[in-house]
């Protein structure tokens, strides 16, 4: 086994463009079901058509860079109001079929024939990343020093992508401390008492999509020019599923939850991944081979996300407290 | 001081009710909530229709039936939490039919629940707050300055905390709201709901599953929402305390309102006895066999004490 090599990519996954654009669309999903109770599960559907935005933007219509940034924001606002609208009236469970159903058909739009010239099918768009990358203040090199190290690339995505965690959790923090957090954390606990103190709750639950939306789009942002290209199946629905999961892990309803839940997501993932291809290329584990690996750690995950809920269903940083009185 | 103005406050509301003839839909020298024709139906189950009903102003006026007389549906139409098949109703003279539930609150007319809506995972001082009306931070983007809400915010720590020792739950300030009792929860509604400063407060069965004790503070609570010049519309299954602290009650029966009349006497109307009892329940015992059943109670009484004390 070479031992360099897991150790090096295991610690460069707490911090790695993986990490961050889960980060970001986790943190969004924490909005919406931490601290409102809104069951979206179409997240993966933001982080799409803020990447498609961009990509399609600056590829085919052949606009600038923050002009792509721009349509993608606008797209993300635009697809809350779209799901919210129709949905936010009606019980809980609606919104989770309704967003569900939507991200699959943002997917399918994304990734059909009909739509190749424009979104490029299942290959998806590239080469819309120069205007990110022209501005790269980091020379050409090597940053960091062994196990951590980055190219000049890395280092500019990392740290826009860290800038941006950073700046979504001091908004998080500021909103979810005032009044207007408060109104959230209430709709999560019950509706209608909300409404019989004179509080407009469509219009919170539509805030707390759109703002959870957008904050979560960033992500599809951080991918999309991490890699310098889309593609639809990126953002199918075990992105939002694995979102949850980090949610979860980390702590619902806690500022930073999100960020240390995708950071330890992301490290497992890896480890696991490094030490079971390596025990299978060594021969110690002749039951699979390296093919089965990737899936395989995924049966995992699910292993985990289970045994995490029934044994510390608070997740990392949650108050065993609240979850006492809620199965009240 | 205080005193005087309570009893005069009790006499003012008392002298409007005085010469009211006791029929249902009968009108109020100053309602402050008027109904029309307020009509719901379930499927073929007609819920609530109401011809006619006012609710007058600075009164605790009672809404008593037997269960499954509408009365909780009659304040969800109010309310706005439900939409009525049709009808009208004003508040303080403003139309209030098909306005939504917090532009109803926000009006000044504040319900609570007969199944209590304690926000569990808040504090109780959070639950407090949220009552308040016109925060400035509860706007998204002020929401981000917490200089722009601070001074506020601090306003109404303050009112909440008043109100919290009043209801006695100052020692359970910084507790979950999930954590209180049933009792606590009930005293926690009701003081959240002051919390929007209401002109009409409508309690659901405010004092259901609350220990004798704590009924009676409750009862002092209601009580004062008068004093401080709110008018009360309560519904309650207890006819004691109706008899206690209402100035006026109304009868549901079959969703419709079936008598009004002053506390004392309305039990023995005879459209609440028959809508109690059913319209057919057995005529009236006579002297001799009411002195018999009273004689057989007291016998089987007396077994039964004997038996004990053996
Ligand atoms: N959502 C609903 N769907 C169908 N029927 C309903 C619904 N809500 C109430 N009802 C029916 O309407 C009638 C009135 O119910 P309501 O809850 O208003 O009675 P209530 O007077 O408050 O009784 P209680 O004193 O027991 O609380 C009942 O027959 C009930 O079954
Ligand atoms: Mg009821």
């Amino acid at each position: 086994m070479n031992w360099d090599i897991i150790l090096s990519t295991t610690l460069k996954a707490a911090i790695g463009v993986e990490t961050v654009w889960y980060a970001l669309a986790a943190i969004g999903i924490n909005i919406h079901f931490g601290y409102t109770g809104l069951l979206n599960f179409g997240q993966s559907a933001f982080l799409a058509v803020a990447g498609y935005g961009l990509a399609v933007t600056v590829t085919v219509i052949g606009l600038p860079f923050w002009i792509g940034i721009g349509v993608g924001l606008v797209a993300a606002v635009l697809l809350a109001f779209l799901l919210g609208i129709p949905t936010l009236r009606l019980r809980a469970d609606y919104l989770a079929i309704v967003t569900i159903a939507a991200a699959e058909i943002v997917r399918l739009i994304f990734r059909s024939v009909e739509f190749k010239s424009v979104f490029g099918g299942s290959d998806g768009r590239r080469g819309f990343s120069q205007g990110f990358y022209e501005i790269n203040p980091y020379a050409e090199g090597t940053y960091g020093f062994w196990p951590l190290s980055f190219n000049e690339r890395e280092m500019w995505v990392l740290t826009v992508g860290w800038v941006l965690i950073a700046i979504a959790c001091l908004i998080v923090f500021l909103l979810m401390k005032s009044p207007w957090g408060r109104v959230l954390k209430a709709i999560r606990e019950d509706e209608d008492a909300v409404r019989s103190l004179g509080k407009n709750v469509f219009s919170y639950k539509m805030q707390s999509l759109i703002l959870g939306g957008v904050l979560g789009c960033l992500g599809g942002f951080v991918y999309g020019l991490a890699t310098g290209s889309v593609q639809p199946d990126i953002f199918g629905t075990e992105t939002t599923f694995f979102a949850y999961t980090i949610v979860i892990l980390g702590g619902a309803a806690r500022v930073f939850g999100p960020v240390v839940g995708a950071s330890i997501f992301w490290v497992l993932l890896v480890l696991v991944n490094g030490l079971l291809s390596g025990a299978v290329q060594s021969g110690v584990i002749t039951f699979m081979d390296i093919t089965q690996v990737g899936p395989f750690r995924f049966l995992l995950v699910g292993l985990g996300l289970i045994l995490l809920l029934v044994y510390r269903p608070q997740g990392i940083f949650g108050d065993k407290r609240e979850l006492a009185i809620n199965a009240r | 001081m205080h005193a005087e103005t309570a009893t005069d406050r009790k006499a003012a509301a008392l002298a409007a009710f005085k010469d009211l003839p006791h029929e249902p839909g009968v009108a109020k020298p100053d309602p402050i909530l008027v109904v029309d024709n307020v009509v719901r139906r379930f499927g073929g189950l007609t819920a609530v229709d109401v011809g006619h009903v006012e609710v007058q102003r600075g009164s605790i006026t009672a809404l008593i039936g037997p269960n499954g007389a509408g009365k909780t549906t009659f304040f969800n139409q109010l309310t706005g939490f439900d939409t009525a098949d049709s009808g009208e109703w004003t508040f303080n003279g403003r139309k209030m039919n098909g306005v939504p539930a917090h532009k109803v609150a926000r009006a000044g007319m504040v319900r609570t629940f007969q199944l209590t809506k304690a926000l569990s995972r808040l504090t109780v001082l959070e639950n407090m707050r949220l009552g308040a009306q016109g925060q400035k931070g509860e706007n998204f983007w002020r929401a981000l300055i917490p200089g722009s809400w601070r001074g506020q915010e601090d306003r109404i720590t303050a009112r909440a905390d008043e109100l919290l020792a009043r209801f006695k739950l100052d020692a359970k300030r910084e507790d979950f709201a999930g954590s209180l009792s049933g009792g606590q929860r009930k005293l926690l509604e009701m003081a959240r709901a002051l919390m929007v400063e209401p002109e009409l407060v409508m309690l659901d069965e405010p004092m259901a599953g609350v220990n004798p004790a704590l009924t009676q503070s409750l009862l002092g609570h209601v009580k004062d929402l008068r004093e401080q010049g709110m008018s009360v519309l309560f519904v309650e299954h207890d006819m004691d305390m109706v008899r206690d602290i209402s100035d006026w009650v109304i009868v549901m029966a079959q969703g419709a309102v079936i008598a009004e009349g002053p506390p004392d006497t309305i039990m023995s109307d005879q459209r609440v006895i028959d809508a109690y009892l059913g319209a057919h329940h057995d005529a009236p015992l006579s002297e001799s066999e009411l002195e018999e059943q009273l004689h057989e109670a007291e016998d089987a009484l007396e077994a039964e004490i004997q038996e004990e004390s053996k």
